[in-house]
C-alpha cells in the first residue's frame, strides 16, 4: 500500500514540484483522501519546499477545500440568486430536516455530508440540488424525498454480508 | 467532412444534461439507425442552446426546426415523421403560450428573433469539442489575418476603433487596457482569461466556455500578438467541471494543429496557453485577487496602481479580460470595427449577454445589441412573469448591482445607463422578480453572501457588511427600528469609500437601490411589522380557512412540525407555536380548495 507521504510526493511532481501549482496540488490531494487531513497539508508543504503556514493559509481561505472529512456522498443545494426567489432556501431547510445535518456537516457514519453553493450556472433548473454530481432541477419537496430516498439507507449495516456462499447447501 | 442531409443537433449544456440530453442523443442514434438513416443523418451533441428552460432541446437543420422537452420515448416517432416522411412533428414544438399554435422554425420564436449572436453565433451549432467543426464555421479565419496581413498595432487599432469594452463588469475599453500594456518595456508579458463566473444567477461565461472554447481561445492568440504576450492563462471556477474539461480540450486540439505553441502558422509567434481551475472563492473574480490565485497564494487583492498592466502576474504586465470579451475579439477583427461599432449606443458598442433567471417565462441566455431596454428583454425575450404575477423589480449585475423597478423599465441598457440608476452591467446576470419576492430578503441575501465572501483584508468591507447583514436580519425579523435605514445609508458609504477592491466598493449596491426605490416596503417591514411580499418568516403566519378546508388530512402528513391538528372530514388547526413556516402545508393543499393561507401584519392570527 501506498504510504501517504508517496501519494503526495506523485502529485506533486506531477507539476513538476512547481510552487505555483499548491492550488491544483492541494485539489488533486482532495480528489484523492477526499479531504485535506493535516498529514497530507505537511507532506505538501515538505514536497513543495513551503512553509507549513502558507499551505493552510490557503487550505483554510478558499472553499472547495474542507479540512473535516466529508461523506462518501454529497448532497449540494444552490443558494444562487435564481434559487433563492424560486425557493432555494426552503429546499435547504428541507434537506437539513429530513437528513439531520446543517449545511456543512456530514452525518456521524461517514455517509452523507449536505453542502450549500453560491452558485452553479444552472439557473434555469432553479431551485437545484446536485447529489453525487448528478444535477436535479426544480426541486420540490416530493422531489426531494425522492432523491433521497435512492442514497443508501444511512445507520444500517451493509446488505448481504456473506457472498462467499459457505452457508448455502448446509442442511 | 463527409456530407450528411440532415442534421439534429442534441443540446449537451449543464441545463440539457440534467434532463437527459445524452438518453436523448442515444435514443436518436440508435433510431436513425434501424431505420436505416445513418449515412444521412449527423446526430451531433453541441453546447448550450440558451433557451434552457425547455429542456431537453433538440434543433433539426437545414429545416430550422426546434423541438422542446423531449424524452427517449418520443424519438421513434419523431424519427419516422421529420426525418423519414419529412412532416414536423407539432406537439413537441414550443408554443408561445396555452391555445396559440406551436412555432416549428427556431428563428420564428420570440426567444430567439430579438436576440443578435456575435459571442454566442455557433451555440447549438457545432459540436464543441471539434476543431474541425469551429474552422468550419469561419473558426480561426481571423487568427490567420491577424497574423498574416496585419501589424500587432493594426490589431490594436481595429479593437480600439470598435469600442469593445470589458464584459466583465467596469466596462474598461478593451483596445486601451491592450496598447498599455504593449506599451511596457518588461518581458515577458501574460495574457488572462477570467473565467471565475462567481455573481449568482449569471452563466453566460460558463456557456461560452462549454459551448465555444475555441472562440476564447483565438480571441486570446490575436490578443496576445497585439500586446507582445508569450503566456496565457484560462481561469476557470472550480464549480464549472465541464467548461474546465471542454477548454482544456480545446487548448490540445489547437496545439496539435499548430495554432498555439511555437511558431504559430508559420509567422515565427510563440503563444501557448493553460488552463488554471479556482478553488471556489467569489473574491478571486477581482483581478488582483486572481493573479495571486494563479500563483497560488490566497486571493487576497492588492492596491491599485500599479495595475496589472504595469506589473501583474509576478510583477510583469499582464492584460486581463473577461471569457466574452476574448469572445468577442475574433469577430471583430475578421469583420472589422465599423461592423461592430455600427450595433449599440454612443458609449457601449456591440452586444452583451445576459442570463435571463428568476420570476421569468423565458429563463436563458440571451445576446442582444446593447441599448435595448430592459422591457424589450423581460416582455419581448423574456415572455414576462409566469402565473399571472405583477412585475416588481429586475436585479441586474450581481452582488455588485441593483434592483431597478417597474418605473425605470424602459431604461437602455449600456454602461452608464446603468450606472446612474444605481445598479451596474456586471458580468449580465438579470434576475425579475415578481410581487412574491421581499425587497428586504433580496437586500439580506446579498449582503449575507457579500460578508461571507469577503476575504477579510480591508475592516470597512469585513466589519461593515457584518454589521449591515445584521441590521437587515433585525428588519426582516420585524424588530427593526426607524433610524436602521439611516444607519444602513451611512454604512453604506463607509464601506464604499473604505474598501479596495471592487467587491466592497460596490457591496451596498444592492441594499442602496432598493432603499432608493422601495424604501416604503423597508417601512412597513419597520413600522407595520409586515412583509407584503409574504416572505418574511419572523413576520408571516400560516393558517387554515375553516370555511374551506375538508379535512383531508395531506397538511397534516405534511407538516414536518407536526404543527396541525385535526381528523377526516373534519377542519384542520395550525398551533402557531409549533409551526416552523415551511409552507409545507400550502404546497399540498390542493388547488381547487386552497384552505391554507399566508397572512402578516395587523392579518395575522
Amino acid at each position: 500500500m501506498k504510504t501517504t507521504r508517496s501519494i503526495v510526493r506523485d502529485v506533486v511532481r506531477r507539476y513538476g514540484g512547481r510552487q505555483r501549482a499548491l492550488i491544483q496540488v492541494l485539489q488533486d490531494l482532495q480528489d484523492h483522501f477526499r479531504w485535506l487531513p493535516p498529514e497530507v497539508l505537511e507532506a505538501a508543504a515538505e514536497e513543495l519546499g513551503l512553509p507549513p503556514a502558507r499551505v493552510f493559509s490557503v487550505a483554510t481561505f478558499y472553499k472547495s477545500f474542507s479540512l473535516a472529512p466529508r461523506g462518501r456522498h454529497t448532497c449540494t443545494i444552490c443558494m444562487g440568486t435564481a434559487c433563492h426567489v424560486r425557493g432555494g432556501a426552503a429546499v435547504l431547510e428541507h434537506f437539513e430536516r429530513k437528513l439531520g445535518l446543517k449545511a456543512g456537516e456530514t452525518s456521524d457514519d461517514g455517509e452523507v455530508s449536505l453542502e450549500r453553493v453560491n452558485c452553479l450556472g444552472a439557473c434555469a433548473l432553479a431551485p437545484l440540488a446536485v447529489v453525487d454530481g448528478r444535477y436535479y432541477g426544480q426541486m420540490s419537496e416530493a422531489k426531494a424525498d425522492e432523491v433521497l430516498g435512492s442514497l443508501p439507507s444511512r445507520g444500517k449495516p451493509a446488505a448481504s454480508p456473506k457472498k462467499d456462499g459457505t452457508d448455502e447447501g448446509t442442511p | 467532412m463527409k456530407p450528411y442531409r440532415t442534421h439534429v443537433l442534441v443540446c449537451a449544456g449543464t441545463g440539457c444534461v440534467s434532463c437527459g440530453a445524452f438518453g436523448l442523443k442515444e435514443a436518436f442514434e440508435k433510431e436513425v439507425a434501424r431505420r436505416g438513416l445513418a449515412d444521412e443523418v449527423l446526430i451531433v451533441a453541441t453546447g448550450c442552446n440558451g433557451f434552457c428552460e425547455k429542456g431537453p432541446i433538440v434543433l433539426v437543420q437545414p429545416d430550422n426546426v426546434f423541438y422542446q422537452r423531449l424524452t427517449p420515448a418520443d424519438i421513434p416517432h419523431l424519427v419516422e415523421e421529420h426525418l423519414l416522411k419529412g412532416r414536423p412533428v407539432a406537439k413537441h414544438m414550443y408554443v408561445p403560450e396555452a391555445g396559440r399554435a406551436p412555432v416549428a422554425r427556431m428563428s420564428d420564436i420570440d426567444f430567439f428573433k430579438r436576440q443578435r449572436l456575435i459571442v454566442l453565433r455557433n451555440r447549438g451549432r457545432i459540436d464543441p469539442e471539434k476543431i474541425e467543426e469551429y474552422i468550419a464555421a469561419d473558426g480561426y479565419e481571423a487568427l490567420a489575418k491577424a497574423l498574416g496581413e496585419m501589424t500587432p498595432e493594426a490589431v490594436l487599432d481595429e479593437v480600439t476603433a470598435s469600442g469593445l469594452r470589458g464584459r466583465g463588469g467596469a466596462g474598461f475599453p478593451t483596445g486601451l487596457k491592450w496598447s498599455l500594456a504593449r506599451r511596457e518595456p518588461a518581458e515577458p508579458k501574460y495574457i488572462i482569461c477570467n473565467g471565475d463566473e462567481g455573481d449568482p444567477g449569471a452563466f453566460m461565461d460558463r456557456s461560452v466556455l462549454e459551448a465555444d472554447p475555441h472562440a476564447v481561445i483565438e480571441g486570446m492568440i490575436i490578443g496576445a500578438r497585439a500586446i507582445g504576450a508569450s503566456r496565457g492563462f484560462v481561469y476557470i471556477r472550480d464549480e464549472y467541471p465541464l467548461a474546465v474539461a471542454r477548454m482544456a480540450k480545446a487548448i490540445g486540439q489547437a496545439r496539435d494543429l499548430g495554432l498555439l505553441g511555437p511558431d504559430i502558422l508559420g509567422t515565427g509567434f510563440d503563444f501557448d496557453l493553460e488552463v488554471v481551475r479556482g478553488a471556489g472563492a467569489f473574491v478571486s473574480g477581482e483581478e488582483t485577487a486572481l493573479m495571486a490565485s494563479i500563483e497560488g497564494r490566497r486571493a487576497f487583492p492588492m492596491q491599485r496602481p500599479p495595475y496589472p498592466v504595469q506589473q501583474g502576474l509576478w510583477g510583469k504586465p499582464t492584460v486581463i479580460n473577461n471569457v466574452e470579451t476574448w469572445a468577442n475579439v475574433a469577430s471583430i477583427v475578421r469583420r472589422g470595427a465599423a461592423w461592430f461599432a455600427a450595433l449599440g449606443t454612443r458609449t457601449s458598442k456591440g452586444t452583451k449577454i445576459f442570463s435571463l433567471v428568476g420570476k421569468i417565462r423565458n429563463t436563458g441566455l440571451v445576446e442582444v445589441p446593447m441599448g435595448i431596454s430592459l422591457r424589450e428583454i423581460v416582455y419581448g425575450i423574456g415572455g414576462g412573469i409566469p402565473g399571472g404575477r405583477e412585475f416588481k423589480a429586475v436585479q441586474i449585475g450581481g452582488p455588485s448591482g441593483g434592483c431597478i423597478p417597474k418605473g425605470l423599465l424602459d431604461l437602455p441598457v449600456d454602461y452608464e445607463s446603468l450606472t446612474e440608476a444605481g445598479a451596474m452591467m456586471g458580468s449580465g446576470g438579470l434576475i425579475v422578480m415578481d410581487e412574491d419576492t421581499c425587497i428586504v430578503d433580496i437586500a439580506l441575501y446579498f449582503l449575507r453572501f457579500i460578508e461571507e465572501e469577503s476575504c477579510g483584508k480591508c475592516s470597512p468591507c469585513r466589519i461593515g457588511t457584518r454589521r449591515m447583514a445584521d441590521i437587515l436580519a433585525r428588519i426582516a425579523a420585524g424588530e427593526g427600528d426607524p433610524a436602521d435605514l439611516e444607519r444602513l445609508e451611512e454604512l453604506a458609504v463607509t464601506v464604499a469609500q473604505g474598501s479596495l477592491c471592487g467587491l466592497g466598493q460596490t457591496a451596498p449596491n444592492p441594499v442602496l437601490t432598493t432603499l432608493r426605490y422601495f424604501r416604503d416596503e423597508y417601512r412597513a417591514h419597520i413600522e407595520d411589522k409586515a412583509c407584503p411580499a409574504l416572505v418574511c418568516k419572523d413576520l408571516i403566519a400560516f393558517s387554515i380557512d375553516p370555511a374551506k378546508c375538508v379535512g383531508c388530512l395531506l397538511c397534516r402528513e405534511a407538516c414536518p412540525a407536526q404543527a396541525i391538528a385535526g381528523e377526516r372530514k373534519k377542519v384542520h388547526v395550525i398551533d402557531q407555536a409549533a409551526c416552523i413556516k415551511c409552507g409545507a402545508c400550502i404546497n399540498v393543499c390542493p388547488a381547487k380548495v386552497r384552505a391554507v393561507k399566508k397572512t402578516t401584519g395587523k392579518a395575522r392570527p
